[in-house]
């Protein structure tokens, strides 16, 4: 970045992520030579579905690759390993022979099997397959859209069936594509990955029969699950003869990026929404709460690290509604400023349930209230009321952990674009009774990916000197008497309960 | 219609015409362009420049807009945006340069520390945004007097404490300090206000070239100084990280 300093060798992660694909150069610190990054185009066909076009996403890779060589002006000699993170629970279908996507990639966000998912419940509801793979039937996951293509595509069930056609997630199409495509790309995907498809079971760590049987999905078409950093291939092309050793879900490898190694440690990503995972070693948690078991990650032949997953829909995005639709403040980061200008919430409360009430509520009749409303409330204290929802609910999502696991949050460590508002981050730090702690490196997700592929070839010998590469650039430690989180807090599930049964039926 | 206030209308009155043609008045033209007494005239402007609406040329003693006005209205830049397009440069300066990283803005008398990067090794450090650091001592003070004129005046009006034996506060040794600080670019403080504790901060601009703050780092005197110098790897890691910042901010390369 500011300084030549670092040497190398190097490991280079790529972030295939949502909005756009990135590569990160890292040296043996952890520290980011250089960065490149290209947006792909979000494809809307109808409401409520969205699509990418993976043949534009593997161009975008290569080109974000070269590009972050370029800057850090080295050759790719100086490469030693390649690791992946990815959007989670995209979907794409390809035939094998030319490479060539049969349909567009379908995204997480894309909700267009709802119906397929409800169906697939039968009498038995959304936990149908949790036992098996930790998750509810929703119209996130991986399983369920491959069904829609197999049903919805013309003649691609026979082609499936014949073994012309390979699924993955993104992790699975860029690795197949670095590995040499039609020309002997591996086709692999990794066990975090694959614990977002709801075919695989998380106690054999393999694609169980039963559910593909249920979901009317070939095996053929399916990747080989591997561990999450171990040398899949060798790359051709751009990077050619580099060891591509690494792949993670965006979230997972933003776990591993923060060295959270241990039971019970944690790490929440604040962006347009949230995500915190907390590590459970290796216990497989059933979740009576709401939230997510899932596989944190796997390292080559040693045993898997399960994680429980609990996600905010609404945090940055309420401070961009209050920006764009109320128009309070011009700046996201302008919210601070405004709610630092008043003491406290001045009695109201903002639970954002824009599309309902997710964990650990799960009611879809729910909607969004501000309460406590009096002549004395102002726009200072409704921004405050703001900073706090995603503070209460941090709160929540980790009671719910410790309600399911037992174990007790010593610390939060914190990454994401909203980790820059301190008052947030000191709200956060207060309501939960416990240090909150942000790392020097803001780019966690990609650190991750570049850690576990650094491990796989040797590079960094274990997970010791991972955590001795972390440094804490700041932290924040709970300055609120119990008794005032405690009654705030009662007020805060005054006003949750205030938003449920407001939709009259359910669709 | 409800009572209002003389004095505020006068002052509105005085800054419409010091925005006007002639942008340099002396106190005998603003008071007679008012039909004001001396005497009123100069208590009006003496309060509004102590705001930092308007300023008097040292030399000439006219008077003309201050700094002040152009941070009000849409060049006004929120120190919480100044925090977030900081982030990772500051970050990044902290890793090289192994010392804790401070981002401060002129507030009322002093340096307010809107950002604070921990030193990267494992000690415990407690964070400091929200504290308040001297203008004529720290290196983060220094850099704002020399280069925002508001900041200038309260740090050469107001009494200069004597923190340690090394604090420079006679005027005009305090005036050399920061002329040599606007020839370099760059400010220091070794041990000025704390003992054992040296400094190195350079300024950050927005996109209309306005002094917005000041980024450094601080340390013991020991690491941050080689062989009786301040160490020049450390003071141009600093100018970096506040050039990049700029340019976030929208200056053009400088």
């Amino acid at each position: 970045m500011t300084d030549a300093h670092t040497a190398g060798p190097f490991i280079a992660a790529i972030d295939q992520g949502t909005t756009s694909s990135r590569c990160i150069v890292f040296d043996k610190d952890g520290r980011i030579v250089s960065v490149d990054q290209k947006e792909h185009e979000q494809i809307f066909p109808r409401p409520a579905w969205v699509e990418h076009d993976a043949a534009e996403i593997w161009t975008n890779v290569q080109e974000v690759v070269s590009n972050a060589l370029i800057k850090a002006r080295i050759s790719r000699e100086d490469i030693k390993a390649i690791g992946i993170t990815n959007q989670r629970e995209t979907t794409l279908l390809w035939d094998r022979h030319t490479g060539e996507p049969v349909h567009n990639a379908i995204v997480w966000q894309d909700t267009r099997t709802d119906a397929l998912c409800r169906e697939l419940g039968r009498n038995v509801g959304q936990d149908r397959f949790r036992r098996e793979t930790g998750l509810p039937l929703a119209s996130y996951f991986a399983g369920p859209k491959v069904r829609w293509l197999l049903d919805n595509v013309e003649g691609l069930r026979e082609r499936a069936e014949r073994g012309d056609i390979l699924f993955g997630t993104m992790d699975s199409w860029v690795i197949w594509n670095l590995t040499g495509g039609v020309d002997g790309g591996v086709h692999v995907t990794d066990v975090t990955n694959a614990s977002r498809t709801m075919l695989m079971n998380l106690h054999t760590m393999e694609w169980d029969d039963k559910i593909l049987t249920s979901m009317e999905i070939p095996a053929a078409i399916l990747p080989e699950i591997r561990s999450s950093a171990e040398v899949y291939g060798t790359a051709k092309g751009v990077l050619e003869g580099i060891p591509v050793a690494a792949a993670l879900g965006d979230q997972q490898a933003a776990l591993f990026g923060q060295t959270c190694f241990a039971e019970g440690e944690a790490k929440s990503t604040y962006g347009t929404g949230t995500f915190l995972l907390m590590n459970t070693a290796d216990k497989i948690i059933n979740s009576y709460s709401g939230l997510l078991t899932t596989v944190g990650y796997r390292i080559g032949d040693q045993k898997p690290v399960y994680a429980l997953e609990g996600s905010i829909a609404v945090t940055g995005s309420l401070v961009q509604w209050m920006r764009d639709q109320m128009g309070l403040i011009s700046t996201a980061a302008e919210i601070e400023t405004l709610a630092s200008s008043v003491e406290d919430n001045g009695g109201a409360y903002f639970v954002p349930a824009f599309s309902g009430l997710f964990a650990p509520y799960w009611r879809s009749d729910a909607r969004g209230v501000i309460a406590g409303l009096t002549r004395y409330v102002t726009k200072a204290h409704i921004a405050r009321a703001v900073l706090e929802a995603t503070a209460w609910q941090t709160r929540e999502i980790v009671d719910a952990m410790h309600k399911d696991s037992g174990v007790d949050l010593t610390a939060l460590k914190v990454d994401g674009g909203m980790t820059s508002n301190n008052l947030l981050m000191q709200t956060i730090s207060d309501f939960l009774d416990a240090p909150v702690v942000r790392p020097m490196v803001a780019e966690t997700t990609c650190l991750g990916a570049a850690y576990a592929a650094g491990l796989a070839v040797g590079f960094w010998p274990d997970t010791d000197a991972l955590r001795a590469n972390w440094r804490r650039a700041a932290e924040w430690t709970p300055r609120m008497d119990a008794d005032t989180r405690d009654r705030e807090y009662k007020s805060w599930l005054k006003a949750v309960e205030r938003t449920m049964g407001w939709i009259d039926h359910e669709e | 219609m409800a009572r209002t206030i003389q004095s505020l209308e006068r002052a509105a009155a005085m800054l419409r015409l010091l925005a006007g043609g002639e942008r340099r008045l002396g106190l005998s033209d603003v008071a007679a362009a008012l039909g004001l007494a001396k005497g009123t005239a100069h208590g009006i402007l003496r309060t509004l420049q102590q705001e930092g609406f308007v300023e008097q040329d040292p030399t000439s003693g006219r008077y003309q807009l201050g700094a002040e006005l152009l941070r009000l209205g849409n060049s006004y830049l929120d120190v919480h945006e100044l925090r977030a397009r900081a982030l990772v440069w500051t970050d990044d300066l902290a890793r090289s340069s192994g010392e804790a990283v401070y981002l401060g803005v002129l507030h009322q008398q002093g340096v307010l520390v809107v950002h604070h990067v921990f030193r990267p090794d494992d000690s415990r450090q407690v964070l400091e945004v929200g504290a308040m650091q001297p203008l004529h001592s720290t290196a983060l003070g220094k850099v704002l007097s020399a280069y925002d004129p508001v900041a200038h005046a309260e740090a050469t009006e107001a009494a200069r404490e004597e923190f340690t034996p090394h604090t420079v506060t006679g005027l005009a040794d305090f005036e050399g300090v920061l002329d040599l600080i606007r020839a370099r670019g760059w400010a220091s403080d070794v041990e000025e206000t704390w003992e054992g504790v040296a400094s190195v901060a350079a300024p950050i601009y927005d996109r209309r070239r306005m002094p917005v703050g000041a980024v450094g780092i601080t340390g013991a005197v020991e690491r941050v100084r080689e062989d009786g110098e301040l160490r020049s790897t450390l003071v141009a890691a600093v100018r970096d990280c506040a050039r990049a910042v700029s340019r976030d901010l929208g200056a053009g390369r400088f």
